[in-house]
């Protein structure tokens, strides 16, 4: 499973991809969790805001900070 | 976008139907004002109409949003329909009393009223 965070790095993108990453190790599903921090390739997604969680080419969330256990919902399906 | 994504208050996402005639330019041009006088963000309705990823999961994420249609025929709210994506705010310039023509010559007072209405749909 492929998961990106998009987000320029301010605190929400920070917590967002900490959410993730606790979600990923909680489930222990085999997952790579990559920040995408560039504005360029963050505006390739069409996303209005950011953070955005994108799994396998989904995008999951635009402009907020999802739970962990929201998280795991989305990885475990 | 992403510059903005920690800034306090919410954004709120405008969504013109920027259609062939002098309705549809008017949302058009509305939505750019607003966007420059830092009311609101003018967002990509074909995105939405495309039915790609990002741009429907930020409608449906977004906690502010308006939709303008020029005309009655209402081909903002469809793709919004279609994309289920719930309408937040929404207006139809013909029901401003702004009689739907072919003119693109776009009168100052005609987006001084779209603006204003927006604004008031928004409150």
């Amino acid at each position: 499973m492929e998961i990106k965070v998009l987000g320029p790095g301010c605190p929400k993108c920070k917590q967002t991809e900490q959410n993730v990453k606790a979600a990923v190790a909680e489930t222990g599903i085999d997952a790579t969790v990559e920040k995408i921090t560039d504005i360029m390739e963050i505006a390739g997604y069409g996303v209005f805001g950011t953070p955005s969680v994108i799994i396998d080419g989904e995008v999951k969330s635009v402009g907020k900070i999802p739970s962990k256990d929201e998280i795991k919902t989305w990885i475990e399906k | 976008m992403a510059k903005e994504c920690c800034k306090p208050g919410g954004n709120i996402m405008i969504l013109a139907c920027s259609g062939g005639s002098n309705v549809g330019q008017l949302s058009n041009q509305a939505a750019i004002e607003l966007t420059q006088e830092g009311f609101g963000k003018m967002f990509c309705l074909a995105g939405i109409g495309a039915h790609l990823g990002g741009f429907v999961q930020s409608a449906k994420d977004v906690p502010a949003m308006v939709a303008i249609d020029g005309c009655e025929v209402g081909c903002a709210k469809a793709i919004l329909d279609h994309a289920e994506i719930q309408t937040k705010n929404y207006l139809v310039l013909t029901e401003l009393g702004i009689e739907k023509n072919k003119d693109f010559n776009l009168k100052a007072e005609d987006i001084q009223k779209v603006k204003a209405a927006v604004r008031s749909a928004c409150e």
